[in-house]
């Protein structure tokens, strides 16, 4: 509840999202939506079914198009560029389903999203050098998949493959990673691992998460941005949101 | 005064091409909701419709021989008769294919695209086997024939009047069939979510069978209405299929108010220019317009903005 | 590593292809057969550079015709214009122009036909047409993305109305029956038996440069990269690709490739016509590709041999069965067989291979059913 001063400071905040609003004939799945990120920060996007919430992280990375609002990365205003353009600018998105190129292999899943040959001849010209292999294996070693780089990815189990596409992300050295339910489907242990994983990443990355498990947003999470009906509902510490009325009327009211 | 026309001369000559029209509009009309149904509540495409109508246009064509020879007192009403078996016999076929061919397919469009293809070749060579490579026409009963006048100049053809009005029944039950009946929530349910709609007891595969029998049936309708523009041959259907995808994609696959209006603009804008070019010309002009349009809007004319 | 080895195995391929077409065709065969091959051979420019845009990148293109048979016509232009020489045509009410536009009333070279009378340009533009086309094409429809069945259906309207447009304006295109009557290159008698033969090798070296060239496109990042679309366009989006440059770039080629074979047709063959352009021969290239294997550069070339080759015995022996086996021909490779000769090949003959090569271990001798089945296809 602190950060409510905007515009004259929002050029400290890595992102800063204000006013955002979509609609989809005439239904407004994104209302006037603000807040702001800081660097270094994990930042938990929680709330009910149809809140919004992957709705936000496509408008911010571009996938679908903001009716009106803004959404600056540090003096770039993402509203207005396209999806390739948004990743080279630093950030990262990782999807609800995990989303890796099946018949590929481990490796060549995270060599494809090495931040080299990203136009159509630099592609043509691509060369595996000692550089690439590197990067490669030092991401395979975070994300715990050293011994698999030449399993093909469509084998993998499922939470691997979730590590996978967080890897994807992490070879871009993005900024912000933007992470759609990174432990949907994953066993307790593998959760454990995740948890790990993330606490990691931030050393250097600032993070948003969209999550549904509370034991896990309650590891992890710096803030947390309740969401509801397109709206902010509350926003603040997990101890902050948990005893917030509103929250526990969305939660548990009907 | 447009060129050696008076104002009155001309716009009647508009409206005598648009009379002539009709017929065009309803084969492109009965061709595209099939075509609608099947791509657009199933994602299957579907290029031997051409074939499947040429069906109904062969049915129409042996309905009318027999009657002349066996019924002859009938023949007034044996129009009703062919439509009919037309509908019942490519609606038939329709069902064989998709439990044959096409239920293995579901999900792989553009393999559905090669394996359909497939099948129209094979359709083709049938026909051609079986009714000989020259093509047939049908005579029509008196009533149909001649047409009567608006005005001085405008004459209205029966016949189209006639099939127009049949279509727009058609069309109307469809429309009914879709979005009122239960049958026509089954089918939405499945589309939108196949899973769930077999988790609550729809019996998925009967209602896609079903879904892709009624839109071969109503391409075999269409079939019926062909043989008064046009003579039934073999590769007589090929002709259409082009026309009519851009039809249904012009209208926005998704809506069947789309489909004919599309299927309006499209048979009115070729039947007025062939009147001042060369039929092939006018043609080219109207799919280019057509292509022309989709390549700046490729979503058709009429659709939802829908998250995706 | 396990990519390397695949390489090699790849090489090897093209190397049993170069062998057959280079060597073995030629040596076996008399002209007239030799031309035939030929002009099969011209298809499997078009079905490789399907395999790249459709089996790799899953674009399918159903207007590969339109490529081709631009490529095809710039050629014939030319070849028309040399053909037309006052001389050669004096009886004609105006000498000097095609005799097509002499029977359709056209007094005078349309301003578009000029630039066709110089080599240089003729040859620019059989390939420079078909991908400025390609551009225009693919920019409109990726930038927005419409793919898939759209695509399709698209490129399928495009091969219709280019078909009705050659047809319809005869007076400038030589109509239903395309541009006829070609006889000399520069100067150089192209329907002798020695010039079909050298033509012959002219077309086998550019395919093969053509398979090469491919093959280096597969086996780069961004033949990586095309699979990855076909499989997860969003996720090659949201890696930091522009998806549309990249497949306006591999359709581009593939028109580039189909207009190569669309010119040697023309040389080969010594017409072009509407009937190489439309919507049936479109479709029909595209079963080349999946006969011979859609992920695979050198199944297309067996696969346009086989495919024509059957076309042309079939229809000189059973022509009413013709369409009865192209139809369920198109049935099987998407039902059964979805990776055509290429997946039989490693499915059944390759671990055969491998057990008859563990007994004797140096003989590498891979790929021996395909260049069987087109000896077979030769004969």
């Amino acid at each position: 509840m602190q950060q409510t001063n905007p515009a004259s400071t929002s050029k400290d905040f890595l992102l800063s999202v204000e006013g955002l609003t979509v609609s989809f004939d005439g239904f407004k799945a994104v209302n006037d939506l603000s807040f702001y990120v800081d660097e270094n920060e994990i930042r938990v996007i929680i709330g009910p079914n149809g809140a919004g919430k992957t709705t936000v992280l496509d408008l911010i990375c571009g996938r679908t198009k903001a009716t009106a609002g803004s959404i600056r990365f540090r003096d770039k205003e993402l509203t207005r560029m396209r999806e390739h353009e948004i990743v080279h600018a630093g950030v990262g998105r990782k999807f609800q389903n995990p989303s890796i190129y099946e018949d590929l292999t481990v490796f060549e899943n995270l060599e494809l999203s090495f931040p080299r040959g990203r136009g159509v001849f630099g592609a043509l010209a691509f060369k595996r050098d000692a550089e690439v292999v590197s990067r490669v294996e030092e991401i395979a070693e975070m994300i715990f998949l050293k011994n698999q780089l030449k399993t093909e990815a469509a084998i993998l189990s499922h939470g691997q493959k979730q590590w996978l596409e967080i890897g994807m992300l992490l070879i871009q050295s993005p900024e912000l990673l933007m992470l759609d339910e990174p432990v949907a489907g994953m066993s307790v242990s593998e959760r454990v691992k995740t948890a790990e994983l993330l606490h990691r990443i931030i050393q250097d990355h600032s993070v948003i998460v969209i999550e549904h498990d509370m034991k896990f947003v309650q590891d992890i999470a710096h803030r947390v941005t309740v969401m509801h009906q397109g709206k902010v509902l509350s926003e603040g510490s997990m101890d902050h949101v948990q005893h917030d009325p509103k929250v526990i009327e969305v939660y548990l009211g009907h | 005064m447009i060129g050696d026309y008076t104002l009155l001369e001309f716009s009647s000559i508009l409206a005598m091409q648009g009379f002539a029209g009709l017929i065009l509009f309803s084969v492109f009309v009965l061709m595209a909701l099939g075509l609608a149904i099947i791509f657009g509540q199933m994602g299957v495409i579907n290029m031997a419709h051409g074939e499947f109508m040429i069906l109904g246009a062969y049915v129409t064509w042996l309905c009318s021989g027999l009657v002349t020879a066996y019924a002859p007192a009938l023949f007034p009403a044996y129009f009703f008769i062919a439509m009919a078996l037309a509908f019942i016999v490519t609606g038939a076929l329709g069902i064989l294919v998709e439990w044959a061919m096409i239920r293995h397919l579901y999900r792989r469009p553009l393999d559905t695209l090669l394996a359909t293809w497939g099948l129209s070749l094979i359709l083709q060579q049938l026909y051609r086997s079986v009714f000989g490579a020259r093509e047939v026409g049908v005579s029509l009963p008196d009533w149909m024939m001649g047409s009567f006048a608006l005005t001085d100049i405008i004459e209205v053809p029966i016949n189209g009047i006639f099939v127009m009005a049949l279509t727009m029944l058609i069309s109307l039950a469809v429309f009914l069939l879709m979005f009122r009946s239960r049958w026509g929530k089954q089918v939405r349910a499945v589309v939108q979510n196949r899973a769930m709609a077999g988790a609550v007891g729809i019996n998925t595969k009967k209602v896609d069978r079903l879904t892709f029998g009624l839109g071969c049936g109503v391409a075999g309708v269409a079939g019926s209405a062909f043989t008064m523009i046009g003579s039934t041959g073999p590769t007589a259907g090929q002709l259409y299929i082009v026309d009519t995808f851009l039809v249904v994609v012009f209208g926005g696959a998704a809506s069947l108010l789309g489909t004919i209006a599309s299927a309006f603009t499209i048979s009115q804008a070729q039947s007025t220019m062939e009147f001042f070019m060369s039929g092939s010309m006018a043609k080219v002009l109207t799919l280019l317009t057509v292509v022309g349009i989709l390549m700046l809007r490729p979503e058709g004319l009429f659709t939802l903005k829908m998250r995706r | 590593m396990n990519t390397t080895l695949y390489t090699r195995r790849e090489w090897i391929a093209l190397a049993i292809v170069a062998a057959l077409i280079l060597i073995v065709f030629p040596v076996t065969m008399d002209v007239f057969r030799l031309n035939l091959v030929g002009k099969y051979l011209t298809y499997a420019f078009v079905a490789v550079g399907l395999v790249l845009c459709w089996g790799h990148g899953g674009i399918l293109s159903l207007g590969q015709g339109i490529f081709f048979g631009l490529g095809g016509y710039c050629m014939a232009m030319f070849l028309k214009l040399e053909a037309s020489s006052p001389e050669n045509t004096a009886i004609q009410s105006t000498p000097g122009i095609p005799d097509f536009m002499d029977w359709n009333q056209v007094t005078e070279l349309p301003f578009w036909w000029v630039p066709f009378k110089s080599f240089p340009f003729a040859a620019a533009a059989v390939i420079l047409v078909p991908v400025v086309f390609a551009y225009v094409i693919g920019a409109a429809m990726f930038k927005r993305r419409v793919g898939g069945v759209y695509f399709a259906i698209i490129t399928q309207a495009i091969a219709a109305i280019l078909t009705i447009l050659i047809i319809g304006q005869q007076g400038y295109t030589g109509g239903v029956n395309g541009i006829t009557d070609l006889r000399t290159l520069l100067g150089w008698d192209i329907r002798t038996d020695s010039a079909k033969f050298i033509l012959y090798f002219v077309n086998a070296v550019l395919l093969i440069a053509v398979l090469v060239l491919g093959q280096m496109v597969r086996m780069s990042k961004f033949g990586r990269l095309l699979i990855a679309m076909r499989d997860k366009e969003d996720r090659v989006r949201f890696s930091g690709y522009s998806v549309a440059d990249f497949k306006i770039f591999i359709f581009c080629l593939a028109a580039a490739f189909s207009a190569i074979g669309g010119a040697m047709f023309t040389l080969q063959v010594g017409f072009m016509s509407p009937s190489f352009v439309g919507i049936v021969p479109s479709i029909e290239m595209v079963i080349f590709a999946a006969v011979g294997g859609r992920l695979s550069l050198f199944g297309a070339v067996y696969g346009a041999l086989i495919v024509n080759w059957a076309k042309t015995s079939f229809s000189e022996t059973f022509p009413e069965l013709w369409l009865f086996a192209m139809g369920g021909l198109f049935i099987a490779v998407v039902m059964a067989f979805p990776n055509g000769l290429a997946g039989l090949y490693r499915s059944h003959v390759e671990p055969f291979l491998a057990k008859l090569t563990r007994k004797s271990p140096p003989s590498p001798a891979p790929d021996t059913a395909p260049v069987e089945a087109v000896k077979l296809a030769a004969e």
